[in-house]
């Protein structure tokens, strides 16, 4: 048996082996040994995932471990620097810093996920149109995407805001602020991937039972191109993260008294930055810890699920 | 581009008018004002024709660079952007001057370093630049060098033409703060750009000539990696002005995105409208510039 020979009966051999793996698995354990695979050969990507559960655990049990209240003044511990009993210190109207940043994982994971989550699925939608119905359609739609890529990211988002109004109750409107710059971004790589997806034989063999346009496109299609759709959902998580700290610290987004990293840092952040450091640096980091933990996360999940799509 | 441009001005103009009510409204809301003035106010603004007539005006003055008047201040629109617009050029200019002088010779050291502890270092700065704000940056230095040095940034503009190192030693730290993002992404294209191209049969035979490894790498090799290095250049000058928007706020200085910041707090809908639709306009033509640059760095790409 020659050494060629030899290497293809090893390489069938390893294909028998994980189809039959592959058949007897189910749902759960393929879920189960994806990520172990994941968290094994990417530790980058599992610290990126770490830092991620961290800030969602803060988010969601923000009440249960923040020390105190995060709106309550206390004006006997004005601007105190961090100690046993303030572990970040507290800000000019004695709140304690710790509760603020724990409590700011909540509003950043609320906006940051709410428009990532609308905004990819807007762009999904017409990504997957415009691939699928194509002609007039999908050039209208490409054009429209086009014009609104010209405009930079915070530029628009700052115009929607303006239109919308701010304000304490108004947090719906910085969320679709940062909604719109980011439905381009994902209709465009929805679109490119779906392209290939419609040719597909098995698509003409939907068609060919006598299924309608909406069934193909959101039954046959969509699923196909779920995997790029993930995975900006979690890059521009932490887009949206960022956009929404921005924002906030320009007095465009989140109002006080709702605890958010942006807002911290907009106005005893800089006001007292001589006298109390800590007021800038704490929500700094809470903001650079979550970008980072999703763009690690995010790019990990990209070569993992889908190795040729790059997004830039 | 023209397309887009008038794309652009299209989405700006809708945009401006989701404004629950209109601008009139808006402004006046809380106030206890009478519906005679609310009217005359919008017959000066031309918000009592149809929309149609509203955008043909608009674009009829945006034709003679007549962007209106501000509500705020009540001048001219054109010369508030004017004032303002050497200040942020300035920033912009030296941003990227330090973001590409950085970028390039660090990019390429980590491709040529690949997987040593120097790349490694290149490549967590590089990937900080990405998460941390490029206002969180900006007080941080201010931070740095008021514990450090005693020094805090003057509260009070000095124009270049009148005392240039006062000048520059102003415009450092937000050039800093907004150039380090920019710097980041472009190592990072560098880098990869850079590996791709050390791999070429060409740098192999450069090196196979016996040229010298410094000659190979940056007369064979970065210069065919700089393609995707210039496109990534000018997509991120997108995020340039954002940086812009935030750290002039931070350094308090008075640029043109300080202004877009303010006219929104004052519902200045005329400046807000001529600003963003100012901003977009520069990134379109930057873009269109990069890809004009694009023929001139390599003979094969040709546009019909």
């Amino acid at each position: 048996m020659t050494t060629t020979e030899r290497g293809a009966l090893i390489d069938h051999d390893a294909e028998t082996l994980a189809r039959e793996r592959y058949f007897q698995s189910t749902p759960r354990r393929r879920f189960v040994r994806f990520w172990a695979d994941f968290i094994r050969r990417r530790p980058l990507g599992a610290f990126g995932l770490l830092l991620v559960l961290i800030m969602i655990t803060a988010a969601f049990l923000a009440d249960r471990i923040a020390p105190y209240d995060p709106t309550a003044l206390s004006f006997k511990d004005l601007l105190q620097a961090p100690s046993s009993a303030h572990l970040f210190g507290t800000d000019n109207f004695g709140r304690d810093v710790f509760s603020r940043v724990l409590y700011g994982a909540r509003t950043a994971l609320l906006v940051g996920f709410s428009a990532s989550v609308v905004g990819c699925t807007l762009g999904l939608v017409l990504g997957i149109v415009g691939a699928y119905v194509g002609g007039k359609v999908d050039q209208l739609i490409q054009r429209l995407m086009d014009v609104l890529l010209s405009f930079p990211l915070i530029v628009i988002a700052i115009a929607v805001v303006a239109a919308l109004g701010t304000g304490e109750d108004k947090l719906g409107n910085v969320i679709a602020a940062i909604t719109v710059p980011i439905i381009p971004r994902v209709a465009r790589v929805v679109r490119s991937s779906a392209l290939s997806v419609v040719q597909m034989p098995y698509i003409e063999a939907t068609r060919a039972v006598g299924s309608g346009a909406v069934r193909i496109m959101f039954r046959h299609v969509a699923p196909n191109v779920f995997a790029p759709y993930l995975i900006m959902m979690t890059a521009f998580l932490g887009q949206a993260i960022l956009l929404e700290a921005s924002l906030s610290f320009l007095g465009l987004g989140v109002f006080e008294p709702t605890p958010s990293w942006g807002l911290m840092l907009r106005g005893a952040g800089m006001q007292f930055l001589e006298r109390a450091p800590w007021l800038a640096i704490a929500p700094g980091i809470a903001i650079s810890l979550a970008v980072f933990g999703f763009n690690l996360f995010g790019d990990s999940l990209r070569d993992a699920l889908d190795p040729r799509l790059r997004t830039a | 581009m023209i397309p887009t441009l008038v794309g652009v001005a299209i989405i700006t103009f809708v945009v401006m008018r989701l404004v629950p009510g209109d601008i009139v409204a808006l402004r006046y809301a809380g106030a206890n004002v009478s519906q005679d003035i609310i009217d005359k106010e919008r017959a000066i603004l031309g918000l009592d024709k149809p929309m149609w007539a509203q955008f043909g005006d608009w674009m009829n003055q945006l034709a003679h660079f007549d962007f209106g008047q501000s509500l705020w201040t009540g001048h001219a629109v054109i010369d508030e952007v004017w004032t303002r617009l050497p200040l942020s050029l300035e920033l912009a200019v030296i941003a990227t001057a330090f973001a590409v002088s950085f970028a390039m010779p660090l990019g390429v050291i980590a491709a040529v370093k690949q997987d040593s502890w120097v790349d490694y270092g290149i490549r967590v700065f590089s990937v900080g630049g990405l998460a941390m704000p490029s206002f969180w940056i900006g007080i941080m230095l201010v931070l740095g060098t008021i514990t450090f040095f005693g020094w805090a940034p003057p509260l009070v503009f000095t124009p270049f033409t009148e005392d240039p190192v006062a000048n520059l030693s102003q415009m450092i730290l937000p050039a800093v703060s907004v150039g380090y993002r920019y710097s980041a992404v472009s190592m990072r294209m560098t880098r990869s750009s850079v590996l791709e191209v050390l791999r070429e049969d060409y740098v192999r035979t450069a090196r196979a000539k016996g040229l010298r490894e410094s000659l190979v790498v940056m007369r064979h090799a970065l210069r065919n990696a700089l393609l995707p290095v210039i496109t990534v250049v000018s997509l991120e000058f997108a995020f340039l002005i954002g940086g812009l928007v935030v750290t002039e706020q931070v350094f308090n200085l008075n640029g043109i995105g300080k202004l877009l910041v303010d006219a929104v707090a004052h519902r200045d809908y005329p400046l807000i409208q001529a600003l963003v639709l100012l901003l977009s306009a520069v990134f379109v033509l930057v873009n269109f510039a990069v890809d004009m640059i694009y023929m001139v760095l390599d003979p094969r790409i040709r546009y019909s």
